[in-house]
């Protein structure tokens, strides 16, 4: 058992109906009790749908456990095939399903279907939502393609050449419930536009079966969203020869990355260095002198592995912050997430522990939260600004207006949501200088509208938790006057490297001198 | 027989578990943790539905089973109470704390409460925990907090007092309202269950006459009835006729004059007429469809067809118990399908073939219908709003003509039908 508060991913089968209600023509079934219809709401509250998702649920309930509950499940497969008629069915079980153990998709196999009938086997208690949709997503390609395998592979990127048309990529990964892909979809397709390369099929997100069966016909598959997608690029890499391109294009660096990776697959010569330049705002807007208190702001990131990779490219080469935490709830992610954390000189945090990640955030003491939704939580009990910037999320995190995160409007996106939750800049000096204003005090951050994080992150929140083995350390009450004078958002931080300076240095008693001392020893 | 036409239908149903009761549990007693023994399932139902607020101390978790424990690698218990106790170290403040059954726990028939017992026998004195299942399989919705309830019954202390006992969630201010009113009435003792604090129980006894605020409350009715207290079998307090009749009962009970207690009355409903007026005009000869959710729909078919001039076109319920519903059974008119149970696609084809003003609905199919230019009320919000007593039947109409009143306001606009005239210059 795991205590759990909140949960990153929700289970494996919310991951296959993302799936399913991204596109269409994919119906499923799914053999589960009363009650889990709530996964509706996913799609029609936080995506906001105006159709219901193509989902028949079998809605078992006690009194159907003595009965036959496979006879049920065939009857919904029955009816649901009747009703939507669709050109492919998807089959699987939700977790209390999985328990009793009916082997509905074999039973709906057994059918004699005019359809495809994908099997889906998502073992509930030990994967979770991305797994699901990345499971998904292989299996119905791999049913759907297995019949054009080619004996010999020879395909070619670079055919488009000799055959005198534009070079054809697909999209592949962005689906519903994935974070801004709507509008990322919207980006890249005009990107690549830009560049004279054609979209051929955008998967899942809006494709039908016939669209899946059209992926063989392009040139470079792109995978945006490898939690989603890797799996998928790569059987199709290795039974059809299709490539597939790495980087994910989230930030002004990786866009061009992404676009000297994409053209160099293709043949084609690469685009200009300064294209980001030209094309994005975030590169001056970072440079122009407002943004010179940006240095150094502290900022800990935590999502799934691809948003956090980016973040912390982003946040460390174009917008001049200091990561003093990366970590991924995406263990599949795990071990370029720990190259980029080594690279920063830190120690990724993998791990899915809600309460784990809030005691690793209180511990390094950053200045900005960019985080998922849960970490609103933490960052909320902590006092310190937050932005999100990966799943989870919710319904305010699918905007009306464009939002992607990649490509260069994405990177303008990110430069305005990543800053505004930090405090504006003359603010800041004004409240290092007076801490007596009637108005702005301590914490407050006039331009949010509120209070701000006012206080918590002060004393209650970041010194009630325990550090080991000070029990003989003592604030004097003249050390704890100094510390108080420590702006706000870097108090968390300069409290922290006092008590270790004190530790180090064999001193029981902090004064302000002591404070200074740490000060100068850390040139903090 | 005359009266509403008694229906039943099976099939794939489109409702929440119980489990969803610990979203406006959490606020009632804030004191309270609703720790659920589940899988991820459970886990990510609740914050789907909570998570939008951020909360610096979360009020609930989940357990998650992992397949050491279904393998029966880990002993259960022992992994159970290793959870609590971890939980409770963070948690100090807690003062009760429910164990909350979910479908996995129940299929693996894990005896929560067994566990609840030997956790209270441990933690004695400083943290209360009771067990209720909000399982799928065994409850709907609204029916969780039944469970809760009922787990709290045993707990009430004897009394043989003689009060008034309010059943079931109230808002604050509603309930404020209701107690003030029955003492204006003479009533000098009123409780309620559940409390504000977990920790602050109230009596029950052979003196206790209990009146349920909400019509989902079948077993913790039961068990009181068990204490020895009378449970009352009136309408439900919503809109002032329902409100009126439901407090009249008590008074009688109590034996109060009935010149005392239309003095406290009549000028109510004088006020709550005009207050209804304004939504009448928008509601009245409007064809409004209920689709099963909280139980709440008989009692709020009821105002609405006969305090708002609704037609009623299908009033569908999760469960029915007809003796705690035959008071409004009794006030619906004939020949009303009432149906018990659901096939949510046969339901929405006779929606779709009814075309009414107005459905009733969960948000799984409000977007949906709403799509497709069929108004919608989406049902949930009833069981988060205050809507009960005769102050607040003006309230209760509004949360019916608000979406109507609002397709009046914006269609218009954005949907233009003349284009000599442009809306938008």
């Amino acid at each position: 058992m795991q205590l759990t508060l909140w949960t990153y991913e929700g289970p494996p089968h919310v991951g296959a109906m993302r799936i399913a209600a991204s596109m269409h023509g994919v119906h499923y079934v799914l053999h589960a009790p009363q009650g889990d219809t709530y996964a509706d709401l996913l799609f029609t509250m936080i995506e906001r749908r105006g159709q219901r998702p193509p989902v028949t649920y079998t809605t078992f309930q006690a009194r159907d456990l003595g009965g036959d509950t496979a006879e049920l499940v065939k009857r919904h497969v029955r009816e649901a095939v009747d009703r939507f008629q669709p050109d492919a069915l998807l089959v699987g079980e939700s977790c209390t399903a999985e328990l009793i153990q009916d082997q509905p998709g074999a039973l709906a196999q057994g059918m004699e279907l005019t359809m495809p009938v994908v099997n889906l086997e998502l073992p509930a208690y030990s994967k979770k939502e991305n797994w699901g949709a990345a499971e998904t997503f292989y299996q119905l390609i791999r049913n759907l393609l297995k019949a054009q395998v080619p004996t010999d592979i020879n395909h070619d990127p670079k055919a488009w050449q000799q055959e005198g048309r534009r070079p054809r990529v697909n999209l592949l990964g962005p689906s519903l419930l994935g974070f801004r892909c709507r509008d990322d979809v919207l980006e890249v397709q005009k990107l690549l536009t830009l560049h004279g390369i054609d979209v051929g099929v955008v998967a899942p997100l809006g494709a039908g079966v016939e669209d899946l069966k059209r992926i063989p016909d392009a040139d470079l598959n792109v995978c945006l969203y490898p939690e989603v997608a890797e799996s998928t690029c790569s059987w199709l890499e290795r039974n059809f020869g299709i490539p597939f391109s790495r980087t994910v294009p989230i930030g002004v660096g990786a866009t061009h990355d992404f676009l000297v990776e994409v053209h160099s697959l293709l043949g084609m010569e690469a685009p200009a260095p300064d294209e980001g330049y030209k094309r994005s705002r975030l590169p001056w807007y970072s440079e122009s002198v407002d943004s010179t208190y940006l240095t150094g702001k502290r900022v800990f990131i935590f999502g799934d592995g691809s948003h956090a990779l980016a973040a912390a490219r982003i946040c460390s080469e174009e917008l001049g912050f200091t990561v003093v935490g990366l970590g991924t709830y995406s263990r599949e992610m795990a071990r370029p997430v720990r190259a980029a954390a080594k690279a920063l000189g830190l120690e990724a945090l993998i791990c899915d522990d809600y309460l784990e990640v809030e005691a690793a955030m209180a511990e390094a003491a950053p200045e900005l939260v960019l985080g998922t939704q849960m970490e609103r939580h933490s960052a909320k009990r902590l006092g310190i600004p937050c932005s999100v910037i990966s799943t989870p999320m919710h319904v305010q995190d699918v905007p009306a207006r464009m939002s992607p995160q990649m490509g260069w409007e994405g990177a303008n996106v990110i430069f305005d949501d990543w800053v505004h939750p930090l405090m504006m800049g003359l603010e800041e000096h004004l409240i290092g200088m007076f801490r007596h204003d009637f108005e702005f005090v301590d914490g407050h951050q006039s331009h949010l509208g509120h209070a701000g994080g006012a206080g918590a992150a002060d004393s209650s929140a970041l010194s009630d938790i325990p550090v080991e083995g000070d029990g003989a350390l003592h604030w004097t009450a003249d050390g704890e006057a100094e510390l108080k004078k420590i702006p706000f958002f870097v108090r968390g931080k300069v409290r922290r490297n006092t008590e270790a300076y004190a530790r180090d240095t064999g001193c029981r008693e902090i004064s302000s001198e002591t404070l200074y001392d740490a000060k100068a020893h850390f040139k903090a | 027989m005359a009266g509403p036409t008694l229906l039943k239908e099976s099939g794939p149903r489109e409702v929440f578990c119980g489990l969803t009761s610990i979203v406006w549990l959490h606020r009632r007693m804030p004191d309270a943790f609703f720790l659920v023994v589940g899988s991820r399932t459970c886990a990510h139902l609740i914050q789907s539905a909570a998570g939008v607020m951020i909360f610096a101390e979360p009020r609930f978790g989940t357990a998650i089973l992992s397949e050491r424990d279904l393998a029966g690698l880990a002993d259960a218990h022992d992994e159970l109470d290793r959870v609590c106790k971890e939980l409770l170290q963070r948690r100090p403040e807690i003062r009760t704390l429910f164990l909350v059954g979910s479908c996995p726990s129940e299929v693996i028939k894990l005896d929560l409460a067994r566990a609840a017992e030997r956790l209270n026998e441990e933690l004695s004195g400083r943290v209360r925990v009771v067990n209720y299942s909000g399982s799928g399989i065994e409850t709907t919705f609204t029916q969780g907090e039944d469970g809760a309830l009922a787990a709290l019954v045993p707990l009430l202390p004897a009394s043989d007092e003689r009060q008034l006992l309010l059943v079931g969630t109230l808002a604050d201010a509603v309930e404020d309202r209701q107690m003030h009113l029955f003492k204006r009435m003479g009533i000098e003792t009123i409780h309620s269950l559940p409390p504000r604090q977990s920790t602050d129980l109230p009596g029950v006894g052979a003196g206790t006459t209990v009146l349920l605020t909400q019509p989902f409350l079948t077993e913790t009715a039961r068990l009181l009835s068990n204490r020895g207290a009378t449970v009352l079998t009136a309408p439900f307090p919503l809109g002032a006729e329902g409100s009126r009749r439901w407090m009249e009962a008590a008074a009688d009970d109590f034996h109060l004059p009935n010149e005392r207690v239309a003095a406290v009355l009549d000028p109510l409903m004088k006020r709550a007429e005009s207050a209804l007026a304004r939504h009448r005009a928008v509601l009245e000869g409007k064809r409004i469809f209920l689709l099963p959710e909280s139980q709440l729909e008989l009692p709020l078919a009821r105002f609405l067809q006969r305090e708002c001039g609704m037609e009623l076109v299908e009033v569908g319920t999760p469960y029915l118990n007809r003796e705690q519903m035959a008071a409004e059974l009794a006030l619906l008119p004939d020949d009303v399908p009432v149906m018990e149970g659901q096939h949510v696609e046969q339901q929405l084809d006779r929606v779709r073939a009814s075309q009414p003003d107005l459905v009733v609905c969960g948000m799984g199919l409000a977007n949906p219908l709403e799509a497709e230019g069929i108004a919608t009320k989406w049902s949930i919000e009833l069981v988060f709003s205050p809507i009960h007593g005769i102050d607040q039947a003006g309230d209760l109409a509004e949360l019916f003509s608000r979406p109507l009143h609002r397709r009046q306001l914006i269609r218009p606009g954005l949907h233009p039908s003349n284009p000599d005239t442009p809306v938008h210059a």
